[in-house]
């Protein structure tokens, strides 16, 4: 059923008139024009969707719109205004992406993992990310990059 | 200051440039117009650009803007395309701005994304664009400053006049040169003088992508744009019967639901236009939301399809077999053929006598299933039909091998399709295949609007372009000292044959023979990273791996002998290896993984060493397994792909290779059951994930003065036999059929 629904994204609320079960992923996209969330599986199995919500790194595409209120929700393009946050400074450093379509997930799990572990072992950060899938195999890269960042 | 370059005014360059006549075109018809866009010369406190050549824009402040022809699909020649021209024309690598160039056969002669040959095919060319435009440059200066050109250099963007000590910006002289011709005798930099090419330069696109940018196609949106998916058979060798809609359309947001037809009934098939379904429903709506939830309320029906024959443009007729097809059957079938004659594609000196004569010999049959691309963007492409034209944004990897498909479906013009590069995300050689842009062109067309093609996730592991089936079988003969002396490969697939008859060993040993069949089908097939390599490489390296063995001798010892006599005194006409850089890589991974040295005595390694795609590929990995779990401790990898242009981007690859490569050897199947596909999302589709790859990858290169070969394949297809080799070693079994995790367990 449609409904309107206010969320939070990025500190700004937004209106949103969708129908209840639509995920979060597809008012990021198609309705708000949110792009930096990409669209993997749709099963929760690639993490290429995730946001933070509340601070925690969940898979948007699992959310419906009519679970949010009250929520906080922060997108890859909240993460920081300049694409500075220390996660997205240590990729760069570490040249991590190839095609680059999976990393707006692997940064938002990164930058979750970091703020509620600052100083993570190997496997933390293998465990922790775990559900983000990169096809093109920079998954040595992006460890090194969340060992990197949490220096910063 | 606010530089007034966009998209738009690059579209009125190429307008000025086609209204004058295409302009100068050098004789390797490398370059567009050179003609200056008056028009911007009104807006005189922001930088002016030049458009110096098709490749080449330089601003009144210095900036450079350098397009990158070829698509990207995270190949990374964004970066190191332009680090070619750059290289030449002399400018400081951080002045320099990368776009991707749209499609413009006119302007861009080769865009062609796939076979590891974007820096092989460009070394000479691009370097070309960039020496050519400095010279245009040095031309324009030498006038302006009444100098001999023979007096003035170039550095980092700037013309010297060293003697009377002026200096000053490409961007002064950018104006004069852009209307200067293209000069014909281009000399290019000797390798000692190379300043970019050879460093470590990161990916242009970076700070766009860890912001999340718009950058692919599935990004792209436009005002009035609806979303469209199609709906296909639930199986191979099925067809649509007919569908009721009535219900599908009564959901929210839906605009129209219909059918298409992808190909007319007499389509000529040219080899990249491969599609597995060609009546498919299409529904379209305004969010891709509601499309996905009228597609539940689709009543299809669906009929076994009979028997159907393709023309080639080649004239060739091929027949698609009817039927539900399975993997179990085809495994079946599989070892069937190879119990007759295959056909002969390579003999050497008497196989049969050799055999027959043998004390001993070894065989062993290897297998390996069908792979889905699963490229992590799935299929997807925006078109708008307005009148006879067509517009696209797609992710394509070679958008020439579409446009003749395109013009016979769509009945217009190839001046009427134009096409916007948008990055992918991922291809592996999925994209290389576009019949989707021919389905987005259709629905555009059907509903007079915008649209934006999306396969869901489901879509693109079920909707066919395969990695095919394949198998071979091995066998050797040895005479009572256990000497080497005849080989026999015999391999075949569903539906094309992995043999490379005249690949190594082939060339090394007197009696060899290499035979093939095929076995028809129904499920498409398509290139996928490094093609048949990617199999012949498990195969045959851990074959050579369990014969040398046999012989108690070292697998690179072994190897190097091998290669040793098809270097000295090769056995045949046609060896398509170089046998020298083939020992080149094995010696380089021996040494760096420090092979044989007691300190690695405890460890399980294995190696494996290939050569495809012009490039040579040797590889060491060591891993340990408990259970039914594998830990990769180290991959030491060793590549000779020539002069390597951007180290960073390239070790990026072979590490991305190598993973792959690991994650496909132990998971990866696409398995079917009556000709539905038993995995259609990541949450059945076993991929690689960051616990499961190498705690450690090490490349390196083999330094030489060789003209770049490829890089993107090579360093894919040995891991496989590397990872088969190391298991062996830490369990004591020999793994013949991939994916190989499956018999840890």
């Amino acid at each position: 059923m449609i409904k309107k629904y206010s969320v939070k994204i990025n500190q700004k609320v937004h209106q949103v008139e969708a129908d209840e079960n639509m995920p979060l992923l597809w008012v990021l996209r198609d309705i708000l024009g949110m792009e930096g969330t990409k669209y993997g599986c749709g099963v929760g199995s690639c993490g290429a969707c995730t946001v933070h919500l509340n601070g925690q790194a969940v898979r948007s595409c699992q959310l419906p719109i009519s679970a949010l209120a009250g929520t906080e929700i922060t997108t890859i393009e909240g993460l920081s205004a300049k694409g500075d946050h220390p996660v997205q400074k240590a990729w760069i450093a570490e040249d991590v992406a190839q095609c680059g379509y999976c990393q707006s997930g692997q940064i938002m799990s990164a930058a979750a993992l970091l703020k509620n572990n600052p100083n993570p072992t190997e496997e933390d950060i293998e465990n922790f990310m775990t559900g983000n899938i990169c096809r093109c195999g920079t998954y040595t890269r992006i460890k090194k990059a969340i060992q990197l960042a949490a220096t910063k | 200051m606010k530089k007034t370059d966009s998209n738009l005014s690059r579209r009125s360059f190429l307008k000025v440039s086609s209204l004058s006549g295409g302009g100068m075109m050098l004789g390797i018809s490398w370059f567009a117009s050179a003609k200056p866009v008056e028009s911007l010369g009104e807006l005189n406190i922001e930088p002016v650009w030049q458009e110096v050549t098709s490749f080449v824009k330089i601003a009144s402040d210095n900036s450079i803007k350098i397009f990158s022809p070829n698509p990207e699909f995270g190949q990374n020649v964004m970066t190191s395309l332009p680090m070619l021209i750059a290289e030449e024309l002399d400018v400081d690598w951080k002045q320099v701005e990368v776009e991707q160039g749209n499609y413009d056969p006119k302007a861009f002669p080769r865009q062609f994304t796939g076979g590891s040959q974007g820096i092989r095919m460009a070394w000479k060319q691009l370097r070309t664009v960039g020496s050519a435009a400095r010279q245009m440059i040095l031309t324009a200066a030498s006038q302006a400053w009444n100098l001999p050109v023979t007096e003035l250099t170039t550095a980092n963007g700037m013309v010297t006049h060293a003697f009377s000590g002026k200096s000053e910006t490409y961007g002064i002289f950018a104006a004069a040169a852009a209307k200067l011709p293209v000069p014909k005798d281009i000399v290019l930099k000797g390798n000692q003088s190379f300043r970019l090419i050879g460093t470590p330069q990161k990916n242009v696109v970076a700070p766009k992508i860890v912001q999340g940018k718009p950058l692919f196609g599935m990004d792209y949106r436009e005002a009035g744009m609806l979303y469209a998916m199609t709906e296909r058979p639930p199986a191979f060798g099925m067809q649509l019967k007919s569908f009721d809609a009535t219900a599908a359309k009564k959901m929210p947001g839906i605009v129209d639901i219909f059918q298409i037809k992808v190909y007319n009934d007499d389509h000529k098939f040219a080899g990249f236009d491969t599609r597995a379904f060609n009546e498919v429903i299409a529904i379209v709506g305004k969010s891709t939301w509601d499309v996905m939830n009228a597609r539940k309320k689709l009543k299809a029906v669906w009929e076994v399809a009979p028997e159907k024959k393709e023309m080639g443009q080649n004239g060739q007729e091929r027949t698609i077999p009817a039927g539900l097809e399975s993997t179990k059957k085809h495994y079946a079938q599989m070892l069937e053929m190879d119990k007759k004659p295959g056909k002969i594609e390579r003999r050497d000196g008497d196989p049969e006598k050799a055999f027959a004569e043998a004390k001993h010999v070894i065989e062993r049959t290897f297998t390996a299933p069908f792979l889905a691309h699963n490229i992590m963007e799935p299929t997807n492409t925006f078109a708008h039909f307005v009148g006879d034209k067509v517009r696209f944004v797609a992710p394509i990897q070679i958008p020439d091998f579409m446009v003749p498909s395109m013009v016979a479906r769509l009945g217009i013009p190839k001046e009427n399709i134009s096409i916007e590069l948008a990055r992918m995300g991922g291809g592996f050689g999925r994209r290389a295949y576009g019949h989707y842009m021919i389905e987005a062109a259709l629905i555009s067309k059907q509903v007079n609007a915008p649209i934006k093609l999306i396969y869901t996730r489901e879509d693109d592991v079920s909707g066919g372009t395969y990695r095919p089936m394949y198998q071979l079988t091995y066998r050797a003969a040895f005479d009572e000292n256990k000497k080497l002396i005849a080989f026999h490969a015999k391999g075949g697939g569903v539906p094309e044959s992995p043999l490379h008859a005249n690949r190594f060993p082939a060339g090394a040993i007197d009696n060899y023979l290499a035979e093939s069949w095929v076995i028809p089908s129904n499920i498409t097939i398509a290139a996928f990273r490094a093609p048949r390599s990617n199999f012949n490489a498990a195969a045959e390296q851990s074959f050579l791996d369990e014969i040398s063995e046999y012989m108690g001798k070292d697998p690179i010892a072994f190897r190097l002998e091998l290669l040793q006599r098809a270097k000295d005194n090769p056995v045949g006409k046609t060896n398509d290896y170089d046998a020298s850089r083939y020992m080149g890589v094995l010696e380089l991974v021996r040494e760096k993984s420090g092979w044989g040295k007691p300190e690695n005595a405890g460890k399980k390694r294995g190696v494996s060493a290939y050569f495809c795609h012009n490039s040579y590929a040797a590889q060491v990995i060591d891993l340990r397994v408990k259970g039914d779990q594998v830990t990769v401790d180290q991959v030491t990898t060793a590549l000779d792909c020539g002069v390597v242009v951007n180290p960073e981007g390239a070790k990026n690859m072979a590490e991305g290779a190598a993973i792959d490569g690991i994650g496909n050897a132990l998971f990866g199947q696409l398995t079917l059951t009556e000709g539905r596909t038993d995995q259609r999302n990541f949450d059945t589709y076993r991929m690689i994930r960051h616990n499961e790859a190498p705690k450690k990858i090490d490349v390196h290169f083999v330094k030489n003065e060789i003209d770049p070969t490829g890089l993107g394949e090579p360093p894919f297809p040995p891991i496989f036999g590397a990872v088969a080799n190391a298991l062996y070693k830490a369990t004591g079994k020999r793994f013949y059929q991939q994916p190989f995790a499956k018999q840890l367990s």
